[in-house]
């Protein structure tokens, strides 16, 4: 076998993470050199393999693609057959589902970037990760997550790109819960899985959906075939729901999976959450892997889920309305949450949320090739500022406990939990997030101030003395976050959404909508941006632990730590201005003459990616307006930034200036998130608190179930009273336990939890009977499946949301 | 002919009583022998479809799927070995540790 | 052709009364050993079906391993914790649930099975006589590699895992 052939090789891109998560599982955990070789080795194999394929795409096979009018050739792909039935659909031939992988334009644009932002991670997490006892688990969760996300990329059917997405599902679980020891962390684990879980749901009826009326999975024998599209899009969905046609029912499932996992509103509520993991789990969740995966998946489905409509004439389908309001209400949304926080992680997350949105937005109204843009620029600046946020907490970490050790000499915190921490460094603690609570309750004479955090950035200032390395990268990742015009990647791509939004805003009210929404989140992007730079790296350090921050205190193990730390955030850094130049418009004045010399076919990444749909998107024309709007918000948000930040300086306790700004009562509605976390609460928690109490304890419990038993039990102790005195009589005193046991029967159902194998095969019975009387129903009554099936999923929804909210209450 | 109705009734009987075994003996030997009951149940309806719906050895389509029913049943058989050794293994490690067959005795899955 | 087919629906009330009849009596009997003893009875119906359904080697399956080896662990171990033999309640507690779901579990598998049965779904060519060279070609498909040699080959990696696992969860040391 070749393993050169490209047809063969995205096999195997996902293979050595996945051998390595079991190998340090079964095998190698004991030893952390051996994990660390394995895990990075695998993952560097992965890029390696990866960097060969869209190498040499790149070069030799530049026509890959579908998009006849621009010369695709088609696309490399392998699959083997791997359930056959009976199935028949317009798009299938074979009566068989087929597993495969396959490389067209728009999965290479993704391996070029995951190996390589999932290879940075793993690096970074050398050093992160350096003193934590549970490192190698650390390790081996990782590569699972970085497999599972390889896998997802190369997958050529929805339902090995399910199987991905759910193992990411089950990796962002184990690792944001990865310190369980601190409730809020295993309460947010909970959170992020059951919250995905209401997309998921969901996604999986649209997959079975489209499963049912095509007959396959495959992309290529779907959205690369003119007439299942065609036939999907004029069918009514079943028993005319909603008016909807086939297309556009399984385009608002699929499009409800991507909200799950890419977190935009209302399931948005699990990603600040997730923050409770340990930093490169961050940088996964929001860069390389998981939110990705939403977009990648609507990205990827966009010919179905525009199957229908014709954008370019204002005509948008249901699913691509609805991602045009979720996308642009989600960014402008976000991004006024993240200028009011003051954890450095969060407003990252409320910014990853709020990007997130652009690309949604700009995918609902057509903008195809800009939103995979988006994507992968996102993708570099957002790892970079994930990164550098957690180098910038380590190094708070060490500076407080510098701090202590200077006053009050080195005892008092020297009885970690790091076994492995040598006295010679006397206190330096791993980035153990875990140990801050936990700290603190050792030693509760010590500390009688709340607990210091170190991840809120009214306590630091000035870091970026002794953190060149880290202030500079950040302020890159941050400018190209913020769109600093044309020389970051971020402003290229964001100029890019705009200008679509732009040209089709004469023809659909919706684009001026979303042009204008993400206008206005763009400014209060690079407004909070500027605001968390000059919290975090400028003025003077307005604490102890700021003034001591540092990662390298000159031990030899402190500066491997720290330039494993930092090496990455370089690369990334460079990779947040290089990649923005591979979408210039050709028509940009000066700057796209430079590129089209390189370029000479125009701009590359709309020509490559483009060939990924049947009939590419059409090329913009280069207009002025779009930039200067790019270049304004961008100048605003900075001015304003400026403005309330490092013009006045900032002091440790004094109000936060904007909060004169906006008034008392609005940045209160804004720290406190909009409040809907309460607003779950209010809405879902206590009523279903009121019915699990009262209905299910007192009416079903109580009446209903142990009214039942009651009768039974009695009338049995009654039969057996009756064979009792038979008993006596006849066979004089025989087995009178039947009566007793069914007597004790009533009594002990009490117990609901009771941890008794068989009562949860009785609860696995009942759901399986709820399936079977479904299937009845389908029978039976075909036209009112949809119905059916709506209210259950709203039942299981809100008994989500139930143990959800609950958790995140409990945590708070 | 028995029709195909038949057999899959009688097997539907034969599933269902083996879920009462599982569902409410205290024995975990006597809850095994009824999750035997259950697997003989669903290779009855294995080998009925397949004599019924696709007893040629190759399918119109011109894929050969004329021996999935029994090849399913003969892997049911083997799955069913392999659950019946762990399981009667992991019942007499139960019992010698804990001196009980009683699958209510176990609970320490409570809460 | 008729005297067949009443013939075979003879042997087919008898056999179901066996599996059936021999399946409640496992269920019911509290003597966990006769209970044994029944489920060889209630296999024994299932392998009778199974001639009936033109597939002998499963049946020869059926009696070699179902009731020559498995039937024969469960008596072991039964043996093996003969002490717990004299519990007298042999029911737990939910035990009326666990009846009434079951019985529920019938009629709907029952439903949707005649309903799919009788339905276009699963029109089925009614007397289509098996090929007498069946069984050469059921061992063909399980050794064919574009149909079951993967899974015959991890059926026996399966069986191997079983056996070593259930040596060491029952070891005397474990």
């Amino acid at each position: 076998m070749n393993f050169s052939d490209l047809n063969i090789l995205p096999w195997l891109i996902p293979i050595p993470p996945l051998v390595a998560f079991f190998v340090i599982i079964l095998f190698a955990g004991r030893s952390k050199l051996l994990t660390h070789i394995i895990a990075i080795g695998a993952i560097f194999l992965s890029w390696l393999m990866s960097f060969y394929a869209v190498y040499t795409i790149v070069t030799q096979h530049k026509d890959l693609g579908t998009a006849a009018a621009l010369g695709g050739k088609g696309v490399f792909a392998s699959s083997v057959t791997w359930l056959v039935n009976g199935a028949t659909g317009p798009g299938t031939a074979t009566g068989a589902l087929g597993m495969g992988v396959m490389l067209d334009p728009l999965n290479t644009i993704m391996l070029f970037m995951v190996p390589l932002a999932c290879l940075l991670i793993f690096i970074y997490t050398l050093g992160y990760m350096a003193h934590d006892p549970r490192n190698t688990r650390f390790f081996a969760f990782l590569s699972l997550f970085a497999g599972a996300m390889l896998t997802l990329v190369v997958a050529d059917n929805l339902l090995l790109l399910f199987i991905g997405w759910e193992v990411m599902g089950l990796c962002s679980y184990l690792l944001i819960g990865f310190w369980y020891e601190k409730p809020s962390a295993y309460q947010a684990a909970i959170k992020a899985f059951m919250t995905t879980r209401v997309g998921d749901v969901i996604m999986m009826i649209g997959i079975a959906y489209l499963w049912a009326s095509t007959g396959t999975l495959s992309f290529r024998a779907i959205l690369h075939n003119e007439d299942v599209l065609h036939k999907l899009a004029t069918t009514p969905a079943l028993g005319g729901f909603l008016g909807l046609t086939a297309a556009g029912l399984i385009g608002l499932c699929i499009v409800a999976g991507t909200i799950g996992k890419s977190a935009q509103f209302p399931l948005h509520v699990w990603l600040p959450d997730a923050m409770e993991g340990p930093t490169p789990v961050s940088a996964m969740i929001h860069a390389a892997a998981m939110v990705s995966a939403g977009v990648y998946l609507v990205i990827r489905m966009y010919p179905l889920l525009s199957a229908g409509g014709n954008p370019e004439a204002g005509v948008l389908t249901p699913p691509m309305i609805l991602m045009s309001i979720v996308g642009s209400f989600t960014a402008l949304f976000a991004a006024t949450i993240a200028v009011s926080q003051n954890d450095i992680k969060k407003v990252l997350a409320y910014s990853t949320i709020s990007q997130l949105g652009f690309m949604i937005a700009a995918l609902g109204i057509g903008a195809y090739v800009a939103a995979a843009f988006h994507l992968i620029t996102h993708a570099f600046f957002k790892a970079l500022l994930f990164l550098g946020s957690g180098s910038v907490i380590h190094a708070m970490e060490h500076g407080e406990h510098a701090a202590h050790a200077a006053h009050e000499g080195h005892t008092a915190h020297d009885q970690g939990h790091v076994p492995d921490a040598s006295p010679a460094h006397g206190g330096h603690e791993a980035p153990h997030a875990a140990t801050e609570p936990i700290e603190h309750h050792e030693h509760p004479l010590h500390d009688p101030e709340p607990a210091f955090d170190p991840q809120d950035m009214r306590n630091m200032g000035g870091l970026g003395r002794n953190m060149p390395v880290t202030m500079w990268t950040f302020i890159i990742g941050g400018a190209s976050l913020a769109g600093f015009p044309l020389i970051t990647a971020g402003f290229w791509s964001k100029d890019e959404i705009l200008a679509d939004a732009w040209h089709l805003s004469a023809q659909s009210p919706l684009a001026v909508l979303v042009l204008v929404s993400l206008a206005v989140a763009a400014i209060l992007t690079a407004f909070y941006t500027f605001r968390q730079i000059a919290l975090t790296f400028w003025g003077e350090p307005r604490t102890e632990a700021a003034k001591f921050a540092q990662h390298n205190d000159g031990t030899a193990e402190a500066r491997n730590i720290s330039a494993q730390m930092t090496a990455p955030l370089i690369v990334l850094a460079f990779m947040a201005i290089v990649a923005g130049f591979a979408g210039v418009n050709p028509g940009f004045p000066i700057i796209g003459a430079i590129t089209s010399r390189f370029f000479p076919q125009g701009a590359p990444f709309a020509n490559f990616v483009g060939r990924t749909l049947l009939e590419a998107p059409e090329h913009l024309d280069f207009s002025w307006w779009p930039v200067l709007v790019s270049f304004s918000v961008f100048l605003i948000g900075v001015g304003m930034g400026y403005a309330l930040y490092v013009r006045r300086q900032y002091a440790l306790g004094q109000k936060d200036p904007m909060e004169d700004i906006v008034g008392a009562d609005i940045y209160r509605i804004l720290q406190k998130k909009y409040y809907v976390d309460e607003f779950y609460g209010w809405a879902f928690i206590n009523p279903l608190r009121w019915i699990a109490t009262t209905l299910v304890s007192q009416i079903v419990d109580k009446g209903i179930i142990d009214g039942t038993l009651n009768i039974i039990a009695t009338s049995a102790t009654w039969i057996g009273n009756l064979f009792r005195e038979f008993n006596r009589v006849v066979i004089d005193g025989v087995s009178d336990g039947i009566p007793d046991a069914i007597a004790d029967a009533g009594r002990s159902l009490r117990s609901v939890q009771s941890g008794h194998i068989q009562q949860y095969l009785l609860y696995a019975l009942v759901a399986a009977l709820w399936v079977g009387l479904n299937l009845i129903l389908l029978a039976v009554f075909p036209l009112a499946v949809p119905w059916a099936a709506l209210a259950q999923v709203v039942i299981a929804v809100l008994l989500i949301l139930f143990f959800n909210v609950s958790g995140s209450r409990a945590s708070n | 002919m028995v029709p195909l109705n038949a057999y899959l009734i009688v097997a539907a009987g034969l599933f269902s009583i083996g879920m009462f075994a599982a569902l409410a003996r205290r024995n975990v030997i006597a809850i095994l022998m009824g999750v035997e009951l259950m697997l003989n149940a669903v290779n009855i309806n294995l080998v009925a479809f397949w004599r019924f719906l696709t007893p040629a050895t190759e399918a119109s389509s011109g894929l050969k799927v004329g021996m999935s029913g029994q090849a399913f049943a003969a892997f049911v058989f083997v799955v069913a070995a392999a659950e019946v050794a762990v399981g009667l293994a992991l019942i007499i490690s139960m019992y010698r540790n804990r001196r009980t067959v009683i699958a209510e005795d176990v609970d320490t899955l409570r809460y | 052709m008729q005297n067949i087919d009443l013939i075979q629906w003879i042997a087919f009330v008898i056999l179901s009364i066996l599996v059936l009849g021999g399946g409640l009596l496992v269920v019911t009997d509290r003597n966990l050993f006769h209970g044994a003893l029944w489920l060889l009875v209630s296999l024994f119906g299932v392998a009778g079906l199974f001639v009936m359904l033109s597939a002998p080697f499963l049946a020869a399956v059926q009696v070699l391993v179902y009731m020559g080896a498995i039937v024969i662990l469960i008596i072991f171990a039964i043996m093996l914790t003969r002490r717990m033999m004299g519990i007298r309640e042999s029911v737990n507690a939910r035990w009326p649930i666990g009846l009434v779901m079951s019985a529920l579990a019938f009629l709907v598998v029952s439903f949707i099975l005649t309903l799919a049965s009788s339905s276009q779904l699963l029109a089925y060519p009614a007397n289509v006589a098996v090929q007498p060279d069946s069984l050469i070609n059921f061992g063909k498909a399980l050794v064919d590699t574009n149909q079951y040699a993967l899974p015959f080959e991890l059926a026996s990696l399966l069986l191997t895992a079983a056996l070593i696992g259930s040596i060491v969860i029952a070891r005397e040391d474990g």
